[in-house]
């Protein structure tokens, strides 16, 4: 497979402009000093620290960490497996809104078309319907762990305010998206739930007839709970994991060990 | 007048020393006003304001940085008049022609008084005198005075109580693990999406309610709940104030300040009676729950749970 050109073999070639791409100064300008995709990179101490400190991954963690809280069994990773699933469920939610119309005329027909006729479709919407199932799970989980380790208390009382909202958001983007397929089993069931917030007193009739944008669910209500989930919640529940994570670190990083 | 911290004095010290090339220990003594010693011998010419021994002025032993007035004397009218390279001291007051009629000891300094180092094209000259002890009354236009009013002790805005502790760099160790966790997600739920169909029953049909009606699983709690209760009660009671502001309020209820589990054995008593009785109210209500959400048994009866629907085969 040698030479006709230079006598440099395919390979030769592609790892020589790699070389010239990784030493050009339209890459040399992507990357801040210590990043491991720049030229030259080596593992150094120092380096170590660039790579938090001098990328935009220094928003999320600091350089350093205690110890414990790397073992996974400390958190098991549960906050951390919330906010990738609601990551994992933003991109296929994405996919999702190319092929549905929130009107109860379309909406079911959609759904049974991208299960049936859309690439990957099935797959996909599988996946935007059981990951949110399990981001319940884990977001409960992460409060259970939370409250096992006694992590709310002082300074970090009011992270545990936040957690609670994040709690009730999640609840509420997962309560909004079962209505969307418009089939028997999403009409039912927030029928179902939404009577029952409605039974609360005073304020409950008044909640529900806004949330339903009725007395009963209707394709105004699906409209509504399109509009909340993919729009209003996740908005709201950004904001609210932004604070959260910027207390975990202002709070002193992760809890002592027990 | 606050006393200045001994560090800062030997810092400021230091500094000054290193500048005018002289021993440290002379800039200090002369900076806490005591005599110099008289082997002090440095060249007259160059640090006029050090080698004054009849300073009094340096008997205010705190102020090491306002040291020595600039009076620019010049037959220009302009009263911005640029301190040249000779005053040695950052704090300079410059003070105009008008304002040297008022200092009048300035003459007797006239002798250690250098052209500057500009002056080579203005007939400008810089004396180098004791700060006067009495202050022209009013401070001419476009004139900085500056003195050292106070030292402020340097304090975080934060009280950042850092003890050490066992850390290591996120990256790689942190950093690897979350990836491994997200990589370990994404190929779960990947697998799990492939296996189970998400359930899609027949469009919805408002004249038709399905026999038994389910709240999604996260609420078949509270529903099991209502249908022991008065709606009224359980409605208010359990997903408002317990549920919600009682869940925040649990920080402030809890005033144990230990995390270790044997010193909250009733927190977590509680919280793992919430766990359990919460499970088992979900459980009730997927599994046990039939036509007219009355009791049957999974067994003999079959489930009642859509969500599986697809997947799992019961009746
Ligand atoms: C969308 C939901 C949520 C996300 C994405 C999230 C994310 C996180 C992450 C990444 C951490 C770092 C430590 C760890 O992974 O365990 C954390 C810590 C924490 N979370 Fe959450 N969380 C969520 C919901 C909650 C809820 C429901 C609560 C409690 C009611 C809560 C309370 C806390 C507290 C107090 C900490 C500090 C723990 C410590 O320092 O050990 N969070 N959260």
């Amino acid at each position: 497979m040698a030479d006709g050109n230079g006598g440099l073999r395919l390979s030769e070639r592609i790892g020589e402009m790699a070389t010239r791409v990784r030493g050009g100064s339209v890459w040399e300008s992507m990357f801040r000093p210590g990043s491991p995709l720049k030229k030259g990179y080596s593992d150094t101490p120092r380096n170590r620290s660039y790579v938090i400190m001098n990328s935009v991954l220094y928003h999320l963690h600091p350089v350093k960490v205690k110890r414990h809280g790397v073992r996974l069994s400390y958190t098991l990773c549960l906050g951390g497996l919330s906010f990738f699933l609601f990551i994992l469920l933003t991109i296929t939610g994405i996919f999702l809104m190319f092929y549905y119309r929130p009107t109860a005329e379309a909406a079911y027909l959609d759904v049974e078309a991208l299960s049936t006729s859309v690439a990957f479709g099935s797959l996909v919407r599988n996946m935007h319907r059981w990951g949110a199932h399990l981001m319940v799970l884990t977001v409960f989980l992460h409060m259970s762990r939370v409250f096992y380790h006694g992590a709310y208390k002082p300074p970090r009382e009011f992270n545990w305010v936040i957690g609670v909202m994040l709690l009730l958001l999640t609840l509420l983007l997962s309560f909004t998206g079962y209505l969307l397929p418009w089939d028997q089993l999403a009409l039912w069931a927030v029928t179902v739930g939404t009577n029952m917030g409605g039974f609360t007193p005073i304020f409950g009739p008044g909640v529900k007839f806004a949330l339903l944008g009725g007395i009963e669910v209707t394709g105004n209500t699906l409209l509504r709970f399109y509009v909340l989930h993919v729009l209003f919640l996740p908005f709201i529940i950004v904001i609210f994991m932004a604070v959260h994570f910027w207390r975990v670190r202002k709070d002193g990083g992760i809890s002592g060990p027990l | 007048m606050v006393d200045i911290p001994e560090h800062l004095l030997l810092r400021s010290a230091e500094a000054k020393a290193k500048a005018l090339g002289v021993p440290v220990e002379q800039v200090l003594a002369e900076m806490r006003g005591e005599a110099l010693p008289p082997s002090a011998s440095t060249t007259p010419s160059e640090t006029p304001e050090v080698s004054t021994p009849d300073d009094s002025e340096t008997s205010a032993g705190e102020e090491p940085a306002v040291e020595a007035d600039v009076v620019a004397i010049g037959d220009v009218a302009e009263p911005e008049v640029q301190a040249d390279a000779q005053a040695v001291e950052p704090d300079v007051v410059e003070q105009p022609l008008a304002a040297v009629a008022t200092t009048g000891d300035a003459g007797p300094d006239v002798a250690n008084s250098q052209p500057p180092a500009s002056g080579g094209d203005s007939p400008l000259a810089a004396t180098v005198s004791p700060r006067p002890v009495a202050q022209p009354e009013a401070v001419p236009e476009g004139v900085r005075t500056q003195r050292l009013l106070t030292v402020v002790k340097a304090r975080a805005i934060q009280q950042v109580k850092s003890s050490p502790a066992d850390k290591v760099n996120t990256w790689p160790h942190l950093m690897i693990a979350e990836f491994t966790a997200l990589l370990v997600m994404t190929g779960f739920l990947i697998i799990l999406s492939v296996i189970l169909q998400a359930p899609l029953l027949e469009l919805a049909n408002f004249n038709a309610t399905p026999n038994p009606s389910k709240a999604p699983w996260y609420f078949l709690g509270l529903q099991e709940l209502l249908s022991y209760y008065d709606p009224q009660i359980a409605g208010v009671i359990v997903p408002g104030i317990s549920g919600l502001i009682g869940f925040m309020a649990i920080p402030y209820i809890d005033r144990n300040p230990s995390t270790k589990p044997s010193d909250r054995k009733f927190a977590i008593l509680l919280f793992t009676f919430f766990l359990a009785g919460s499970a088992t109210l979900t459980m009730l209500g997927v599994l046990f729950r039939g036509p007219g959400f009355n009791f049957t048994y999974p067994w003999a009866d079959g489930i009642w749970f859509d969500d599986l629907k697809d997947w799992v085969y019961f009746e």
